[in-house]
Formats: structure tokens, C-alpha cells, sequence
């Protein structure tokens, strides 16, 4: 890796323009090198700034689509999960009506993808993505397994903690989020670079789920809670200088 | 008082699973008056096709969206017709770039090559030199309206701040 960070001419745009939450490109992580945009970014004027974006209806939406366990002949492997939380925005008001989409590795941390050749085994009964849209309060609740840890090739001995990624549609074109959501106590956070690649430990702390007792479902699974909050979409959507 | 923003992370290497379990890339009937195809390929900065990207299109105009993944070539397609024009601005799509290796998705417009007049007027285009502007403008090919990323390297794409 070291070797790696010496010889890219890769420039860390510490420019707040890319944004106080994200390293756009980040020698850590490989593929940013030759993908992450190296030009200052441009700037929209204001008024652009705020854009109504997609709407989608229930049509998106089928019974079952929230829980990643069901849809096949039997149940997948790997420990039950609930994963629940409430969507916002940066005031704090619940964002109803939002399309989450998520899709995530299996238990022993196989993708049901062509891409992905980790010699572990596919579960026929786990492919893995699932959707739903917020409801009045703001509220999503997945049913799905706890995904694995896997190895990925950017580095020696490099490995993925376990995580589900997330996308996210506010009703603000500009509040379009896509992240992965992490679980508590993982081991392998201070390893995974696309992980640390969130600068600010604090915004780190924020991927991370939180075990929930209160959401468990006794002698059927185990839960946890994660609220998403997304910018305003409009005025303060473009990060600000830091202050400091 | 704001609550702290859930940060971005990269889309990775497998979103279809999560984000491509139907066709989506149709923001129009092919049989409709004005409907088109909008073709391209998205490359790095090594000239290589990035066959992992996602492509998100949005007429804020007209209501419709889409999205295309990209094949091994970096292609993406989608079936369009040429949005409503708002005051004062040339037609025009808002679109996001994803793919593994971008930590957040990327911001970009496409407009349209048979809109000179509209296009110099456009205060987002006109705001930008020729080279750029280019970038953003879709060529003719066949028929089809052809529109190529590049998100490095001399021919980059304009990407804007959000």
C-alpha cells in the first residue's frame, strides 16, 4: 500500500468543495486512483441547488421485497436479522414516502453476483437485495441475515467488514444517498479503507448500526437500528467551508 | 441546529443485485414521437471502460427517470425523449455517476447538440469555456444521440459540487 501512496500521482483534494464527509479520491483505496475526478469540481449556482427529484409509488414495491429471507425454497443460512431505523433530513424531520433499496453478501460473505469469484459458498436460498419505501414517520424495516466479512484484492490480506449497502432517494434530487450501513464491534473497521475513507471518526461512528434489544423478536432474530439522515437538498445541500 | 449527514460511501462492485432487478432505463415509449436513443460509454483516466458504473438520468422537467448500469465496454442506454425546456435554461438531463472506486456519486448534465441557441443561453453552459461545454453535449451518431463519460484525463467531463 505504501508503495502504492509513493508512486500515484494521486493529489488528495482536500478542497472543501468535495465535501467535509468524503476523500473523493483516496490512495488507501485502489480504485479511486483512475475514476475519482481529479478537476476542482464545478460549481451550480444557487438556484440549482434545490431540484424536486423522482417520485416512486408503491408500483416499486411488492410484499415481500423488505425481507431478503423470503422469495426462495427455504430459508437462507446465517443469523436472522431485523434492520430498522428512521429516515431524516439535517433538520431532523422524517422523510415519508422514500425508496430504500438495499442489497448486501450472503452469510459466509458471498455476493449472488457473476463478478464475485470468493471461494466461499452461495446459499440458493439468499440472493440478496431487497427495497421498501419509508413510511409516514419515516420508518423502513428490513428481515434479512447477517452478511459475512469477505476479502476483496485491494491490498494484501484485505478484507471487507461486514456490511448492506444502502440507496437512498430523498424527495430532493440532490439528496440522493447511496452508503453501507456496518455492524457494532467489528474488527475490521480500522483495516477497511473504503470504510476510513469517511474522514471525520464522528460521521464513521454514524455507519455503524446499533444493536437493538428492544427490536429483537424472541426465539426468531435478532435487530438492529440505523437512521439515515440525508442533507436538505436545497440551501446547505453544498458543504460549507470549514470554519476553523 | 443540524443533525450530522449520513456519509457517502462507494456503490461497490455488485449493486445490480440491489439496484438493476428490472429494466429501468426506458424514460420512454420507443414508438414515442421524439423518442431516442441516448447511448455512451463511461472511462476512467486510463481510457479504460469502467464496466461496473451506474447512470442515473433524471428531466426534472417532465417527471421521468432512469437508470442504466454499464456493460463490460462501459456502455449504458437509455430510450429518451428530449425534456421540456425550463425558463430560461436549455433542455437538458441532471445525472449521477456511480461505480466502485467513487466514494460519492458524481454530479453531471447532458444537453442536446441541435439546441445552439438555447445552450449558449443556458446560464449553467454558457458559464463554462468550450472544451467543457463540450463535455456536456450529446453528438448525433446513427440516429442516436451518443454522449461519452470521461471522469479523468484531457477529455474529462464537467462535474459539478452537491
Amino acid at each position: 500500500m505504501s508503495e502504492y501512496a509513493e508512486g500515484s500521482p494521486i493529489v488528495l483534494p482536500d478542497d472543501p468543495s468535495f465535501g467535509p464527509e468524503v476523500q473523493v479520491d483516496y490512495p488507501g483505496y485502489r480504485s479511486t486512483q483512475w475514476r475519482a475526478p481529479k478537476r476542482k469540481l464545478a460549481s451550480l449556482p444557487e438556484e440549482f441547488h434545490s431540484l424536486a427529484g423522482p417520485v416512486f409509488g408503491d408500483d416499486m414495491i411488492e410484499e415481500h421485497d423488505h425481507d431478503l429471507t423470503h422469495g426462495h425454497p427455504g430459508e437462507p443460512l446465517g443469523e436472522r436479522i431485523i434492520v430498522s431505523g428512521t429516515l431524516k433530513d439535517e433538520d431532523g424531520r422524517p422523510l415519508p414516502g422514500a425508496l430504500i433499496e438495499v442489497w448486501q453478501a450472503n452469510a459466509c460473505g458471498r455476493y449472488h453476483h457473476v463478478v464475485d469469484q470468493h471461494p466461499a459458498p452461495l446459499d440458493p436460498n439468499f440472493s440478496g437485495g431487497g427495497r421498501c419505501l419509508t413510511d409516514s414517520e419515516g420508518r423502513y424495516r428490513f428481515v434479512t441475515i447477517k452478511p459475512g466479512a469477505y476479502p476483496w484484492g485491494n491490498h494484501e490480506n484485505a478484507w471487507r467488514p461486514a456490511h448492506i449497502h444502502f440507496s437512498i432517494f430523498g424527495s430532493q434530487f440532490l439528496q440522493r444517498l447511496v452508503t453501507q450501513m456496518y455492524f457494532p464491534g467489528d474488527p475490521l473497521f480500522a483495516y477497511d479503507p473504503i470504510f476510513t475513507s469517511v474522514r471525520d471518526p464522528k460521521a464513521r461512528e454514524l455507519l455503524i448500526a446499533r444493536f437493538d434489544i428492544e427490536a429483537t423478536q424472541p426465539e426468531w432474530a435478532l435487530a438492529y437500528d440505523w437512521d439515515i439522515v440525508l442533507g436538505r437538498g436545497g440551501n446547505g445541500t453544498t458543504p460549507m467551508e470549514n470554519p476553523q | 441546529m443540524s443533525l450530522p449527514r449520513t456519509a457517502s460511501q462507494t456503490v461497490g462492485p455488485y449493486y445490480t443485485l440491489g439496484l438493476c432487478r428490472r429494466p429501468e432505463n426506458e424514460l420512454a415509449d420507443r414508438n414515442d414521437a421524439g423518442a431516442v436513443q441516448l447511448i455512451g460509454q463511461l472511462y476512467d483516466g486510463q481510457g479504460t471502460p469502467i464496466g461496473d458504473g451506474l447512470i442515473e438520468i433524471w428531466d426534472a422537467a417532465g417527471n421521468r427517470w432512469g437508470r442504466s448500469g454499464t456493460d463490460s465496454d462501459g456502455r449504458f442506454s437509455f430510450v429518451v425523449v428530449k425534456p421540456e425546456a425550463l425558463a430560461g435554461q436549455a433542455p437538458r438531463f441532471d445525472v449521477f455517476v456511480f461505480a466502485r472506486g467513487l466514494l460519492r456519486h458524481q454530479l453531471t448534465r447532458v444537453y442536446f447538440p441541435d439546441e445552439a441557441e438555447a445552450n449558449a443561453a443556458d446560464p449553467v453552459l454558457s458559464s463554462l469555456d468550450e472544451p467543457d461545454r463540450a463535455t456536456l453535449t450529446a453528438e448525433q451518431e446513427d440516429g442516436a444521440l451518443r454522449w461519452d463519460i470521461h471522469m479523468q484525463g484531457e477529455r474529462a467531463t464537467v462535474f459539478f459540487e452537491h
